[in-house]
C-alpha cells in the first residue's frame, strides 16, 4: 500500500460543514476518498453531503470506524482540535490550518508523546496542503487532476512547489505515489525524516522527491538521513536561495535566523 | 526615524552575561542558552568559545525548573547572592517568552552590577505572528513607521511582499513558489525586486493589488506573474491582471505563467484582451523571458540615452 493513506482509509472532517470544509469535502469525495463523517460542534446528528454529520466526542473513533481526518479549521483552535483527535484514538491528523501559534504546537507534539508509539497519532502539517495517495485518496487542498499516478513519493513543505514538481513529473511521464506536505511552520507535525522513513518502507514508491526550502535544520537532517539510511534514490530541492538573512518569507518557518540555515549552506 | 526612547541610570558594571530563550526547532522546545561573555555576538562566542556556552531545555508542560535555572548560574560561575538574582532573571525571561507568544527572549547583556545585583540592560524580543491574535499587548506596542510601508500595505490587501533590490517584480501564488521564482530569476541571470505571495484564493482584486504594490518600486523593469493554481483559479487572475493593466497604466513588459485551476480559460482571457503580454507553459521559460526583455528594455533605454550599444 502507499503511505498514510489509501482507498481503504476512513476519513473524518474537522470544520466539515463550513464554506471550506464542505468544498474539499465534496473534491475529496469525487477523488473517491472513503469519507464517512464529519464535525461540526452543535450540529451532531444532522447530515451534510451524503456522510451523517457526527459530533466529535471523546472515543468517537468506536463510533464510526474512522481513522483519518484533514482539520480545516483556524489554526487558534488547532490546540485543542488535536488533543481531542489524539484522545479518541485517531491514527492520522492531517492540518491544514494556517496560522496555528508556535507554542501551540511545541505542546501539540510533546501531548503526543503520551501515547505508546504503537498507538500515537500522526500529525501532517499544519499550514500544508495535505496528503494524496494518487488514484486512491486525497486529504486536502490539492488540485488532484494534476497528479498522474505512479511511483515516486514526494514530500513538499510547500502546496504550490509540491504542485508544480508534480505538474512537471506528468510531462515527463513521471507518475506520483503519494505526495505529501509537511507545512511551512517552524515545528511540523511530521518531519521530512519521518516521511522518507515511510517512503523508505513503502513497497509502491521507487524514489523520492524533497522540496524543502530555508529556515530550520529539517533539510539537513534530511540530507544526513538520506546518505546514511536510504536506499532508494532522493532527488533534493531547497527554495530560498535568493532570500536575504532574518527576513520571513510568508511561510512562518521560512527565514534564515543563524548560521547554517541559509539554502546556499544547505547542498552541502 | 526614532519616536520612541527608554533612558536608564547608569550602573557600575562587575560582569556581563548573554542570556538568550530561543525556539529550537531541532529540539521543538525552547532552549535556554547563557554565555559568560556577554555585550558580544552569541554566534561569534559559539564559534570561537563553545565550551564558555551554557544551555538548558525547557519541558513545556512543567516550565523552567528552579534546577534548571541554578545550573546556568553556577555554569556562568555566579556566586552567592548573585545565582538567586540570575535565578530570578531567568524564571522571569522564560514566564515572558511562553506568556508573550514569543519565539526569542534575548538579554544581552545581563549584567551583575559592582554591589552583586543581576540587572537587564538590553533586551530584544521577537513574537510570533501567528499569536498575535491573544496578544493584544504585544499588537499595541507594534510601531508601523518602523516598517517598510510596502510590507504594511501589503499585508492589509492579506498579501506577503517583501522588498528586495533587483529589477524584475514577482507576482506569485504560494510562499514555496514564490521563493523558487526568484531563485530561477537569480539562474538566468536577474535579480528579483521583491518576494510576492497572493495567497489561496484570491479575488482578481486582490491581484490588481499586487500589480499596484510591485509597480509602486521605481526600480521595476519588468513584471513576471507565476501562478499555480490550486486554491485558485487561472481565469480569476487573468480578470486581475487585465484590471491591474488598465488601472496602473502598466509601461514595462509583462511575463505570464498560468499553470493548473482553469488554465485554459485564464489564458484564453489574456489573449483576447490584446495586451501585449509574453506567455509561458514552464516556469523557467518564464524567468528566461523575464530577463531576456529586461535586457531589451535596458538596451533601448541606452538607445535613447544616445550610448552606443
Amino acid at each position: 500500500m502507499t503511505i498514510l493513506v489509501d482507498e481503504t482509509t476512513k476519513v473524518i472532517f474537522q470544520g466539515f460543514t463550513g464554506d471550506k470544509g464542505t468544498f474539499h469535502a465534496k473534491e475529496a469525495l469525487a477523488y473517491g476518498t472513503k469519507l464517512v463523517g464529519g464535525v461540526t460542534p452543535g450540529k451532531g446528528g444532522t447530515t451534510h453531503l451524503g456522510p451523517a454529520g457526527v459530533q466529535h466526542r471523546e472515543g468517537s473513533r468506536e463510533g464510526d470506524g474512522s481513522d483519518r481526518h484533514p482539520d480545516l479549521r483556524a489554526g487558534a483552535v488547532c490546540l485543542r482540535c488535536s488533543h481531542e483527535a489524539a484522545d479518541a484514538g485517531i491514527e492520522l491528523a492531517v492540518v491544514i490550518a494556517e496560522g496555528v501559534p508556535t507554542q501551540d504546537m511545541m505542546r501539540v507534539k510533546r501531548y503526543l508523546l503520551r501515547y505508546p508509539p504503537e498507538h500515537r497519532m500522526t500529525v501532517i502539517g499544519p499550514n500544508c496542503a495535505g496528503v494524496i495517495s494518487v488514484g486512491k485518496a486525497m486529504l486536502g487542498i490539492m488540485p488532484g487532476h494534476i497528479y498522474s499516478q505512479g511511483r515516486i513519493g514526494i514530500v513538499a513543505r510547500s502546496g504550490t512547489l509540491g504542485y508544480e514538481a508534480a505538474a512537471q513529473m506528468a510531462k515527463y511521464g513521471l507518475g506520483v505515489s503519494t505526495s505529501a506536505g509537511i507545512g511551512g511552520d517552524p515545528i511540523n507535525g511530521s518531519s521530512f525524516v519521518d516521511m522518507l522513513k515511510l517512503f523508505e518502507k513503502d513497497d509502491e514508491t521507487d524514489a523520492v522527491m524533497l522540496i524543502g526550502e530555508i529556515g530550520g535544520p529539517q533539510e539537513a537532517q534530511a540530507a544526513a538521513y538520506v546518505r546514511d539510511h536510504m536506499t532508494k534514490p532522493v532527488v533534493g530541492f531547497v527554495a530560498g536561495l535568493t532570500a536575504p538573512p532574518g527576513r520571513r518569507m510568508g511561510h512562518a518557518g521560512a527565514i534564515v535566523s543563524a548560521f547554517g540555515d541559509t539554502a546556499a549552506e544547505r547542498p552541502r | 526615524m526614532c519616536h520612541r526612547v527608554l533612558v536608564e541610570k547608569a550602573v557600575p558594571i562587575a560582569r556581563e552575561i548573554y542570556l538568550g530563550l530561543v525556539l529550537d526547532r531541532g529540539l521543538e522546545r525552547v532552549t535556554i542558552i547563557a554565555s559568560a561573555q556577554g555585550g558580544m555576538d552569541i554566534e561569534r562566542v559559539a564559534h570561537t568559545s563553545p565550551d564558555s556556552i551554557v544551555k538548558e531545555v525547557v519541558e513545556p508542560a512543567v516550565g523552567i525548573q528552579a534546577f534548571q535555572a541554578r545550573e546556568l548560574a553556577f555554569g556562568l560561575g555566579l556566586k552567592g547572592k548573585q545565582v538567586k538574582g540570575a535565578v530570578a532573571a531567568v524564571n522571569g525571561a522564560y514566564r515572558a517568552f511562553r506568556d508573550l507568544d514569543a519565539t526569542m527572549v534575548e538579554i544581552n547583556p545581563l549584567v551583575v552590577t559592582e554591589a552583586g545585583d543581576v540587572l537587564a540592560l538590553d533586551t530584544k524580543m521577537s513574537f510570533d505572528d501567528n499569536a498575535l491574535f491573544r496578544r493584544p499587548a504585544v499588537n499595541e506596542l507594534r510601531d508601523y513607521t518602523q516598517e517598510d510601508p510596502r510590507e504594511v500595505e501589503a499585508a492589509e490587501h492579506g498579501l506577503s511582499y517583501i522588498g528586495l533590490d533587483g529589477e524584475i517584480g514577482c507576482i506569485v501564488n504560494g510562499a514555496g513558489l514564490a521563493m523558487a521564482t526568484m531563485d530561477l530569476i537569480k539562474h538566468a541571470g536577474g535579480e528579483p525586486a521583491n518576494f510576492l505571495d497572493i495567497g489561496g484564493g484570491a479575488s482578481p482584486e486582490r491581484v490588481a493589488n499586487a500589480f499596484r504594490l510591485v509597480m509602486s518600486d521605481p526600480r521595476v523593469k519588468v513584471i513576471l506573474v507565476n501562478i499555480f493554481a490550486g486554491i485558485n483559479h487561472c481565469d480569476w487572475v487573468a480578470q486581475g491582471i487585465i484590471q491591474a493593466v488598465g488601472e496602473v497604466n502598466l509601461e514595462v513588459p509583462l511575463v505570464v505563467r498560468l499553470a493548473g485551476t482553469n488554465v485554459e480559460e485564464g489564458r484564453k482571457i489574456l489573449a483576447e484582451s490584446g495586451l501585449e503580454i509574453t506567455g509561458t507553459e514552464e516556469l523557467y521559460e518564464a524567468a528566461d523571458a523575464a530577463v531576456k526583455a529586461l535586457a531589451a528594455v535596458k538596451a533601448l533605454a541606452a538607445v535613447k540615452r544616445g550610448a552606443p550599444v
